[in-house]
């Protein structure tokens, strides 16, 4: 299981690290989404890999650690409100600036997105 | 500052925040006093705070005992950091209401709040993971109040700041999990007792999470390289937005601190002195990236943020042995570099609100020079005294750091002069116009302060000792934290 998990968690960084260097801004939070799933996996596993263990003493021969699944859902919490705050900044830049790089760089006016203006 | 006292810079501006959101949306006047308000009763508290400094003290949240709950630990550089955070806060929020910078979107007072608070959280906590959840209240307040006002600039600088700041918290979920792998705890005086008896095989893990924590903290501090986001964040947000910016590249430094006499004392079996000896030369280079940019930089912001890198350099130089002298020179110029910064910050949202090519008010280019002159450490304001501060600390390796020290000053002079001259010195007949009163309030105030930190070094040098000395005695703060006693 603990190569199931290395190899998964590798995979979504690889997966975020290649998206969040794309140059438009959907993907590149795609990537940084996959980064902030890599990395609540992680957070997860710091208190070791047990299956079938509950985080209450007792209640199974080795309990599970609970520190760290209160640890992942805040990180989980925060993750998804900073994913919703980048969007609408993308959002905004896109509106306002007509066009949706990161980069700093623009897209000539032949090849500009579509506008709802 | 004692007992429950000591959650009371958290609470307050977060409840604060809340109500302006519940019942000052539609009245700004409710809003600016719910907010000056605010601020002004937290630099009551930090004031209270620093002139009650003593043992180190701890605040158990839910009266949990650590290291299972998590604490609020002050000592003097958490009330340092308070007074700071505040002082500047209410001088800048003065500044944003009477020229009306408040007006320009929704919600500013709310989330000015939200962002003192985050500061006052990351100043205050004892528990590493506690302090990542404060980086993200600053931060995420941070990114409303920096595209305040909207604008395509502004949105675009934002996602890039945004982006950046996602992955440095990354990063620091990475660094809290490998040092909960390995030991079993967050709180940091606990970690620092922990560290000491760690087994050689674990402590190449610890090295890698140090290293980590670092990264984390050179993004916020903005150390080369990671200092990209800076430049076009400050130049872009609001100039009274980019003025309480300032203080949060102290954060980073802040935290470098912390950590390096706390958690990673120089010289422990597990790390080494592997903090010191990635700080001097990332320090260095910060500092020669910074007096570069102010050289090539055209907009007077763009220059202010290259000069806010620049004096992270200098800061980062002082801290990067660990020394009593270098962290007390450290501490003087992180406090000089807030106002210096902030005020140049200032003058130039005043610059910008201008028109582009119209003759300036003469009070304008007295109040870029006073802001130049603290910038580049000339004398005679605080900026001169906090580089011999500096220099003095670091005499070791005074031929490195020195010649890096006068040289970005050199540079900063350079730099600061070609913008000042390229923006007042014009031949008009146009009849001379003149700063509103409102307009001066924030900008004199700042300079009040630099003149009275340049009057008053001696003592304040005095009061920054005794600070380094609590630090570089983490015995005390482990005892205040009583691990493992039931309260």
């Amino acid at each position: 299981m603990e190569a199931l998990f290395a190899i998964a968690i590798g995979a979504l960084t690889f997966t975020g690290v290649y998206l969040m260097l794309r140059l438009r801004s959907f993907p590149m939070i795609l990537g940084l989404t996959f980064i902030s799933y890599a990395v609540n996996l992680f957070l997860f596993i710091s208190g070791r890999l047990r299956s079938g263990a509950a985080p209450i003493v007792g209640t199974t021969d080795t309990p599970a650690d609970p520190l760290p699944q209160a640890l992942v859902l805040t990180a989980i919490v925060i993750s998804f409100g900073m994913t919703a705050v980048i969007v609408m900044m993308s959002l905004g830049a896109r509106f306002e600036g007509g066009d949706d790089r990161v980069d700093g760089g623009s897209d000539g006016p032949g090849n500009r997105p579509e506008t709802t203006q | 500052m004692t007992g429950d006292w000591i959650i009371a810079p958290v609470v307050l501006p977060a409840a604060l925040a809340g109500l302006a959101l519940l019942f000052a949306r539609r009245n700004l006047g409710l809003a600016r006093g719910i907010s000056l308000a605010g601020t002004g009763a937290l630099l009551a508290l930090a004031i209270w705070a620093v002139a009650t400094t003593g043992d180190p003290q701890v605040y158990r949240l839910g009266n949990w005992p650590a290291p299972f709950g998590i604490v609020l630990v002050l000592d003097g550089l958490s009330a340092l950091m308070l007074l700071l955070t505040a002082g500047l806060a209410l001088t800048v929020l003065v500044q944003a209401v009477t020229t009306g910078r408040d007006r320009k979107g929704p919600h500013f007072h709310a989330l000015w709040l939200f962002q003192v608070m985050g500061l006052n959280g990351a100043f205050l906590t004892g528990d590493a993971f506690n302090l990542f959840v404060f980086f993200e209240v600053l931060l995420i307040a941070s990114y409303g109040l920096m595209v305040h006002g909207g604008g395509a600039g502004r949105y675009r600088a934002g996602i890039a700041y945004i982006a950046v700041n996602l992955v440095g918290s990354t990063l620091f979920l990475f660094a809290l999990a490998t040092v909960y792998a390995v030991m079993g705890t967050l709180n940091m005086a606990d970690l620092a007792v922990k560290l000491a008896e760690l087994p050689p095989g674990d402590q190449a893990l610890m090295r890698l999470a140090a290293v980590l924590l670092l990264m984390v903290f050179a993004v916020k501090g903005a150390l080369v390289p990671l200092q990209v986001w800076l430049p076009g964040t400050y130049a872009n947000a609001p100039g009274v937005v980019a003025a309480l910016f300032a203080v949060m590249t102290k954060v980073g430094a802040y935290a470098a601190i912390r950590f390096g006499t706390l958690v990673f004392p120089p010289g422990n079996a597990a790390t080494g002195n592997i903090l010191s000896d990635l700080i001097l030369p990332a320090a260095v280079l910060t500092m020669a990236v910074g007096g570069l940019g102010v050289l090539a930089s055209r907009g007077v912001a763009r220059v202010a943020g290259y000069a806010a890198i620049a004096s992270m350099g200098t800061a980062f130089v002082a801290i990067a042995g660990f020394t009593a002298p270098g962290l007390g020179a450290a501490l003087y110029y992180i406090a000089h570099s807030t106002f210096a910064g902030a005020l140049l910050f200032l003058v130039s949202d005043l610059v910008t609100a201008r028109k582009r090519g119209a003759r300036l008010p003469g009070g304008l280019a007295a109040l870029f020079l006073v802001a130049a002159v603290a910038v580049a450490g000339l004398p005679p304001l605080s900026g001169f005294v906090g580089k011999l501060f500096v220099m003095q600390a670091t005499a070791d390796h005074a031929a490195l750091i020195w010649s890096a020290v006068l040289g970005t000053s050199f540079l900063l002079v350079l730099g600061l002069s070609r913008c000042g001259s390229r923006l007042f010195w014009k031949a008009d007949d146009a009849p001379a116009p003149r700063l509103s009163a409102g307009e001066l309030v924030g900008p004199l105030w700042l300079t009040a302060t630099l003149v009275g930190m340049t009057v008053w070094a001696a003592p304040i040098r005095a009061h920054l000792d005794g600070i380094v000395a609590g630090l570089l005695n983490p015995a005390a703060i482990i005892a205040a934290n009583t691990l493992g006693a039931v309260p």
